[in-house]
């Protein structure tokens, strides 16, 4: 009998919905076959058999939420089993030599507390988890049944705690009820939160609070790239290829990366890290939220490979096929609300990246030339910068780097 | 060699007994080498017959009081052999119990003495049978529960001699009532053998080395337990080093020096009760490699020792010299050897002295938190003030208790007077459980009952205490 186990579709994946299975008792399932879809806080991906035989339990339900990373999914009969009843668990094998017949089985390892359940911890333990700021559900109990008592406190390292899951995490902000704050029950709808909500609620906040963060404004006359972008387009036109101002944005950013590569840096507690490659992710809203596709080594790549697979990655994002290497490992972000109209904003920095640029509407504003007023289409960019790692004068640097591109397109192909 | 035994514990002590009985739930064949009675000292020669005895003499005391509650009895009086021959019967009683529980959990009982030699996977266990000859057997684990035996000072003649110079052993065991008494030591033993024959009419002075009675309580309990023992006609030395032990056919003299000076004290008979040694002859430990610091074997926290597959638990592995301390390591220990992973839960180990008063403690002394550098907010409640006491007519006592003024831990609990042997555990629990002063505050305590001191003497501690 063999278990199928919840796969892990990413390295930080801790919990999937389990959306729908393809597969039900008595099929018989190869390698390779599609036997299920998990949906994680970003995708929606096919998840394969890896052994042969005969389903014999399906143990998770479609549509169950927080099905934890490797917990058994259903139960495979390979080849050579014969059918058997359930088994219960097996007893773990005794842990000494000298203990032949334990009588009854031994507890399980304590688990941090799930999200929301009640946190077995001891009068004294609560007391000082409050004083030393120790998140109590971010930590694993050594007492009896897994309590979390004094001594677990004193091992614990205080301050907002890494490894906690995301609704732990959100949990200071979440201290009043929506009645508690004077908005009567009945009066509003509640849409669950999906992983994805989750996921954008917990990165962001960490990200807002914990990474000192400022904001660059600039403002960049783009007639020149408008022209520019209808000329390329128009050669580009038998290849069935158009490209965006987006693209245009992406292949500037790559550019001044270049130019600038302290602007293409992450913080860590080892050092700065400066990427090799331009890897773009640019923001795309979806249903339910957004994904930020990443376009790899954006700095070596022509306008038509950005445009065409912008087009695949956005497409992708919005069905929620997108594979996880796919929207995570960026080391720079694009935000454009440009087409929505949007004049100029800032974005949150999306860690560990450095920099995210939110970029504005194109639109035609009197600029002053010498002592004269005239007409240009400008387009208002905001550079969100972690100051541990960019600070004013390098996002200025960068900013100036990125109006040259943007502003004389022609030096792109320098 | 094949195994004979998953375990052998050698002792059946109320630590050894107990190691065994978990053992056997734990599905691990058990065997128990006992060289005398089962029980150990606890039950045959310690904790068990002298409560008896105690019992005894605290009634008999009350009959002078009958007064106070408006009763009357006429001649009050004892016949000594039968109060000792009651507390061997309760003796009897509980030995045969232990008995019993190995029967029921299919312990086999080795009657005889035990030494131990190299062996794999643990040390082999030889045995000279009580009955002749001798069995030698082997076992994957071996726990040594030999416990302690009364300490002796030959250069000072403090050795019991059955006759002039008592132990413990020959204390509860004496054929007459003897009118005077000298009792060397004033931990629990010597207190309650000096609480049990004053009750009894013996003019008993008790001899402390160190400045106060009852020197490990704390330093207020200790003043209040001098206090109320003077009241009842017991006589103290304290701070007084005995420098000489002298026996005549009648009497025995103590000569003692205290503060310079030099004093002679004479009486019918002595008591030595000034402390514990291990027993840790005859095992062949030394010749194991087993280490031994200060008389007793070192252990790890699972009561390992150096030797592989070889344990100590209880009086053998250290003080406090307790009963409930031995069974409580006997277990920890039995379910690692097991495999189990025992649980984590530091529970502080209480002490109680059954004199009249009673005394008992947990947790850190004033003077221990003090020396610690800890603040502690600490909370008293006296028994005169306290319903059930007044009721009852024992208002002597009082409850003290200490929290850490930073995190509100209960962190120590000093009682004396009337059944604070009991209430003790309340704060056992309280501490095991890692209660603060809030739940103790908010915790409901049945009224009335002697209990609710324990409630008061807590909010005392922070300024809220009701009834003074």
């Amino acid at each position: 009998m063999t278990d199928i186990l919840m796969p892990a579709l990413s390295p930080t994946m801790e919990e999937g919905v389990l959306a729908k299975w393809s597969i039900k008792v008595g099929d018989k399932v190869a390698a390779g076959d599609v036997i299920a879809e998990i949906e994680t806080d970003k995708a929606t991906m096919e998840v394969e058999a890896v052994d042969e035989g005969v389903v014999t339990e399906i143990l998770v339900p479609a549509g169950t939420e927080g099905v934890k990373v490797n917990s058994p999914i259903a139960r495979l009969q390979t080849d050579g089993e014969t059918a058997r009843p359930v088994a219960a668990p097996t007893a773990p094998a005794p842990a000494s030599p000298a203990s032949p017949a334990p009588s009854a089985a031994p507890v399980a390892a304590p688990k941090p507390a799930a999200a929301g359940a009640r946190i077995f911890a001891s009068p004294l333990a609560r007391r000082l988890a409050a004083q030393k700021g120790v998140d109590l559900a971010a930590l694993k109990g050594t007492g009896p049944h897994g309590r979390i008592i004094a001594a677990d406190i004193a091992a614990a390292t205080p301050g907002p705690p890494r490894a906690a899951p995301p609704a732990a995490a959100a949990a200071p902000r979440q201290i009043l009820s929506l009645e508690q704050m004077g908005i009567a029950p009945g009066s509003y709808d509640l849409v669950p939160l999906d992983g994805m909500r989750r996921t954008i609620a917990r990165r962001l906040t960490d990200s807002f609070r914990d990474v000192p963060h400022f904001p660059l404004n600039i403002d960049l006359e783009i007639d020149r790239l408008l022209d520019a972008r209808t000329r390329i387009n128009g050669a580009l036109e038998a290849r069935k290829i158009k490209v965006s101002v987006n693209d245009l944005v992406i292949k500037a950013v790559a550019a001044a990366l270049k130019v600038v590569p302290e602007a293409n840096a992450s913080f860590t507690p080892e050092g700065i890290a400066l990427h090799h490659h331009a890897d773009i992710a640019v923001a795309v809203a979806i249903d339910g939220g957004l994904i930020t596709p990443i376009l790899r080594a954006a700095e070596d790549r022509s306008l038509a490979d950005i445009a065409v697979r912008m087009k695949d990655l956005a497409e992708r994002a919005r069905t929620r096929k997108l594979k996880p290497e796919e929207y995570q490992g960026g080391t720079f972000s694009i935000s454009n609300l440009g087409m929505m109209g949007i004049r100029s904003f800032a974005s949150i920095l999306n860690e560990p990246q450095g920099c995210i640029l939110s970029v504005g509407a194109g639109e035609k504003r009197p600029v002053v030339r010498g002592d004269q007023l005239a007409v240009a289409t400008v387009m208002s960019v905001t550079l969100t910068c972690d100051h541990r790692v960019v600070d004013g004068a390098i996002g200025a640097r960068f900013l100036a780097a990125f109006k040259g591109f943007i502003e004389d397109p022609v030096t792109l192909l320098a | 060699m094949a195994v004979d035994f998953d375990l052998i514990v050698i002792g059946s002590g109320p630590g050894g007994y107990v190691a065994a009985i978990r053992a056997s739930q734990l599905g691990l064949k058990t065997a128990i080498v006992e060289r005398e009675n089962l029980g150990g000292v606890c039950l045959n020669w310690g904790c068990i017959p002298t409560k008896a005895l105690l019992k005894s003499g605290e009634v008999f005391e009350k009959l002078f009081h009958l007064g106070d509650y408006g009763l009357s009895a006429e001649k009050p009086a004892f016949d000594f052999a039968k109060v000792v021959e009651r507390s061997r019967g309760v003796a009897k009683q509980l030995n045969g119990g232990v008995g019993f529980l190995m029967k029921k959990h299919k312990i086999e009982v080795i009657e005889g003495v035990a030494r131990l030699e190299k062996g794999a996977p643990a040390p082999k266990v030889i045995i000279d049978i009580k009955a002749g000859g001798s069995r030698t057997v082997q076992a994957t684990a071996v726990i040594v529960a030999t416990g302690a035996r009364a300490k002796t000072i030959p250069a000072l003649g403090l050795v019991g001699d059955g006759d002039r110079v008592w132990t413990y052993r020959d204390a509860m065991t004496a054929k007459a009532m003897p009118k005077s008494l000298l009792v060397i030591g004033s931990g629990a033993i010597g207190i309650e053998f000096a609480s049990f024959y004053r009750a009894l009419g013996a003019e008993v002075t008790v001899i402390e080395a160190m400045d106060r009675i009852l020197p490990v309580e704390d330093e207020e309990v200790s003043a209040a337990a001098l206090k109320a023992l003077q009241k009842r006609g017991l006589k103290f030395r304290v701070g007084a080093k005995v420098t000489g032990l002298a026996k005549s056919g009648t009497a025995v003299s103590l000569t003692l020096e205290a503060g310079g000076k030099s004093e002679t004290l004479t009486a019918e008979r002595a008591i030595v009760a000034v402390g514990i040694e291990a027993n840790i002859e005859g095992l062949g430990l030394e010749a194991l490699g087993v280490k031994i610091d200060r008389g007793h074997v070192v252990t790890d926290t699972h009561g390992g020792t150096a030797v592989a597959g070889l344990y100590a638990i209880g009086d053998v592995a250290g003080p406090p010299w307790l009963a409930h301390k031995a069974s409580h390591e006997g277990i920890h220990c039995v379910e690692h050897i097991a495999g189990r992973d025992p649980v984590k839960l530091a529970s502080p180990i209480p002490g109680c002295t059954y004199a009249q008063p009673q005394v008992a403690s947990v947790g850190l002394t004033e003077q221990a938190a003090r020396a610690e550098g800890r603040k502690v907010k600490i909370g008293r409640f006296p028994f005169r003030v306290n319903g059930k006491a007044i009721a009852s007519g024992e208002t002597e006592g009082f409850v003290k208790v200490l929290f850490d003024a930073d995190t509100g831990a209960l962190v120590g609990a000093h009682l004396i007077g009337e059944g604070v042997t009991e209430m003790i555990q309340g704060f056992v629990i309280a501490m095991t459980l890692e209660a603060t002063e809030a739940e103790l505050m908010a915790t409901v305590f049945a009224h009335p009952t002697l209990s609710e001191a324990m409630h008061e003497a807590t909010l005392d501690a922070y300024g809220m205490v009701l009834h003074i």
